[in-house]
């Protein structure tokens, strides 16, 4: 059906009128081609360690897994086990815990500094740059560099609070302090992130508005509150979005800073999945987990997009 | 630029006091930003400066951000007390490799989806779109089972195989294969052309900026990547940088220069990266919102 859409596109680009018989219809849509198996190897990939194993991942969810050894079907007894397990809940809540907070800072400041750095200046792209350089940096060493800023002992944020006469903080031994200070080096990290998704939106906004409301006497803050954010709104939705499905995935930082503790305290989901899964070998139980952590991503996907109206806002 | 054009292009000139606010205004905002900025490069030049600063030193002057005297004691642990050159050919074998293979595979899929009309592409297109919702972790444990089936765990096949292609690098090379004109490849085809040909040689060359973006996006995202590194590989062999790094650090190493020097080398590949190609950066990571 596509040919014929197409013929008549065609035929009045290049001024010749194609007949039933033309060229085109010479070349119809078909089933097999060899030229069909340059998609081979991408398929086949994506086929065997994409695509089979979700399969795979939710019939591990029913049952007992031990790699290389017998599986036996127990029903819905992982799920049974996980709804009681209190390892469960407290990574459930530090988990999205950890989402709210980075997510709300990251698109209101990441917002704010977007805003400030809009202009094409050279000031402007330098200090762009310099925001955006840690997004770019492997989560471990940001969390090793970051473990050691904060270490009591030979930190530079221990060093500066001693200047300061405040006694030493212990930020990532301490139940109470360990996960805000998780929060904080991964808003730290993923700012010129948010940033940089947000000028692409604000780029998009057209002139001619800003231009309007001026000529109608609006302050700065107007324009930002009635043309800048409405303007903006699919981008706020595509950032949140982003942001938060990749948070509730967060594992490098809490691994190498914490790897949960103390005592659980910053044990994310897919720190708990990692070590059910790879250390305790409770590998189906760990699947089960996995699929409940996608569930959430996919209903907190379907929410947001419900939430900012996506779809009426052309 | 909208707003900021609005401020200083007033139509009447500015009262003394409305000046004397913008003023403040602008200077605020350069206080805040200079504190920023301060906030995201000091960790950095801590983490250079303490790559050569002794333990000692460490110790006595947290409170410095410069080292006392400079030592190379920690670029030399590095080596002599990691297996550090093993670490660094596994991180450029695995990067590097996955990041050609999948350019290769990529593109090749991306020019059958753009260009071929067969029946049921649609579908394959959003096959892979939707395998892109799926988080990785997901997959994981299905994964490590399967490789170790096929005995491909604590292999470079088992690190390379299963990630030599990417969804996003499927759709990122559709979508700029689309916007090359299809007259073009349609001459080449009167001109008898293969396929293959068209593909090498007419769209591949004119997709440089895709190239170069998917590219980047790849290898920094491989080079960075932790997870998948600590699942495939067990053996001290056949660890990456931040696997390595991790995992040594956890355990045998407690000397901070040793540590910082191996994360300040970590970081370089992509830091050079970063000054020579800083557009195709963020312009990968603001299309994909990956990074």
């Amino acid at each position: 059906m596509t040919v014929t859409h197409r013929v008549p596109g065609r035929a009045a680009r290049t001024g010749t009128p194609l007949t039933s018989g033309g060229a085109a219809a010479r070349r119809p849509r078909r089933r097999w081609q060899p030229v069909l198996l340059f998609m081979v190897p991408s398929f086949l990939i994506l086929g065997a360690f994409v695509i089979y194993p979700i399969i795979q991942s939710f019939i591990f969810s029913f049952q007992n897994v031990t790699i290389g050894g017998p599986t036996s079907w127990v029903g819905i007894d992982n799920y049974v086990t996980l709804f009681k397990d209190s390892q469960f809940w407290n990574a459930l809540g530090i988990t999205l815990e950890f989402t709210v907070a980075s997510v709300a800072v990251l698109v209101v400041v990441g917002f704010i500094l977007a805003l400030l750095l809009q202009g094409e200046s050279l000031a402007n792209r330098i200090v762009r740059s310099i925001f955006f350089f840690p997004t770019i940096v492997s989560l471990v060493t940001i969390g090793l560099v970051w473990k050691f800023l904060l270490d009591p002992n030979i930190g530079f944020v221990g060093g500066l609070f001693d200047l300061l006469g405040i006694p030493p903080v212990s930020w990532l031994t301490s139940t109470s302090l360990a996960l805000p200070t998780v929060i904080f080096v991964n808003i730290w990290k993923n700012l010129g992130f948010a940033m940089i998704l947000l000028l692409a939106g604000l780029k998009g906004v057209p002139q001619e508005r800003y231009e309007a409301a001026r000529i109608d006497g609006a302050r700065t803050l107007q324009l930002v509150r009635y043309i800048t954010i409405p303007g903006v709104r699919p981008t706020l939705l595509f950032t949140t979005l982003i942001l938060t499905i990749q948070t509730l995935q967060v594992f490098d930082l809490v691994f190498v800073m914490t790897d949960g503790g103390p005592i659980f305290s910053t044990d994310t989901l897919v720190n708990l999945i990692y070590r059910d899964a790879f250390t305790n070998y409770q590998t189906g139980y760990a699947s089960a987990i996995s699929f409940v952590l996608f569930v959430i991503i996919v209903v907190i996907s379907a929410l947001q997009l419900r939430f900012f109206r996506y779809n009426d806002v052309d | 630029m909208s707003t900021e054009s609005l401020r200083t292009a007033p139509r009447r000139p500015l009262a003394p006091a409305r000046r004397g606010f913008a003023a403040l205004r602008s200077s605020s905002k350069w206080i805040f930003l200079g504190i920023g900025v301060l906030a995201a490069l000091i960790p950095f030049v801590w983490m250079i400066s303490g790559s050569f600063r002794s333990e000692a030193d460490l110790f006595k002057n947290p409170a410095s951000l410069f080292p006392t005297s400079v030592t190379l004691h920690g670029y030399i642990g590095v080596w002599q007390q990691l297996p550090f050159l093993r670490l660094l050919a596994n991180s450029f074998i695995f990067a590097g490799v996955t990041t050609v293979a999948t350019l290769l595979f990529d593109s090749m899929c991306a020019y059958v989806l753009s260009r071929v009309p067969f029946r049921g592409r649609s579908i394959a297109f959003w096959l892979v779109i939707a395998t892109l919702m799926v988080p990785f972790q997901v997959t994981l444990i299905p994964v490590f089972i399967e490789l170790f089936h096929l005995g491909w765990l604590n292999t470079y096949q088992g690190l390379i195989i299963p990630r030599a292609t990417s969804a996003f690098g499927i759709f990122l090379f559709r979508q700029f294969f689309i916007s090359i004109p299809p007259e073009l490849d349609e001459a080449a085809r009167i001109d008898g052309a293969s396929h293959w040909r068209i593909y090498w040689q007419v769209i591949l060359p004119l997709s440089r900026p895709a190239i170069a973006t998917v590219a980047i996006l790849n290898f920094m995202n491989l080079w960075n990547d932790l997870l998948w590194p600590l699942v495939v590989t067990t053996s001290p062999d056949m660890l990456t940088l931040p696997a390595g790094l991790t995992l040594f650090g956890g355990q045998h190493i407690t000397d901070h220069a040793i540590l910082l020097a191996g994360a300040t080398i970590s970081l370089l590949p992509i830091a050079i990266g970063f000054f020579l190609a800083q557009k195709y950066f963020v312009a990968g990571v603001a299309t994909t919102g990956l990074k």
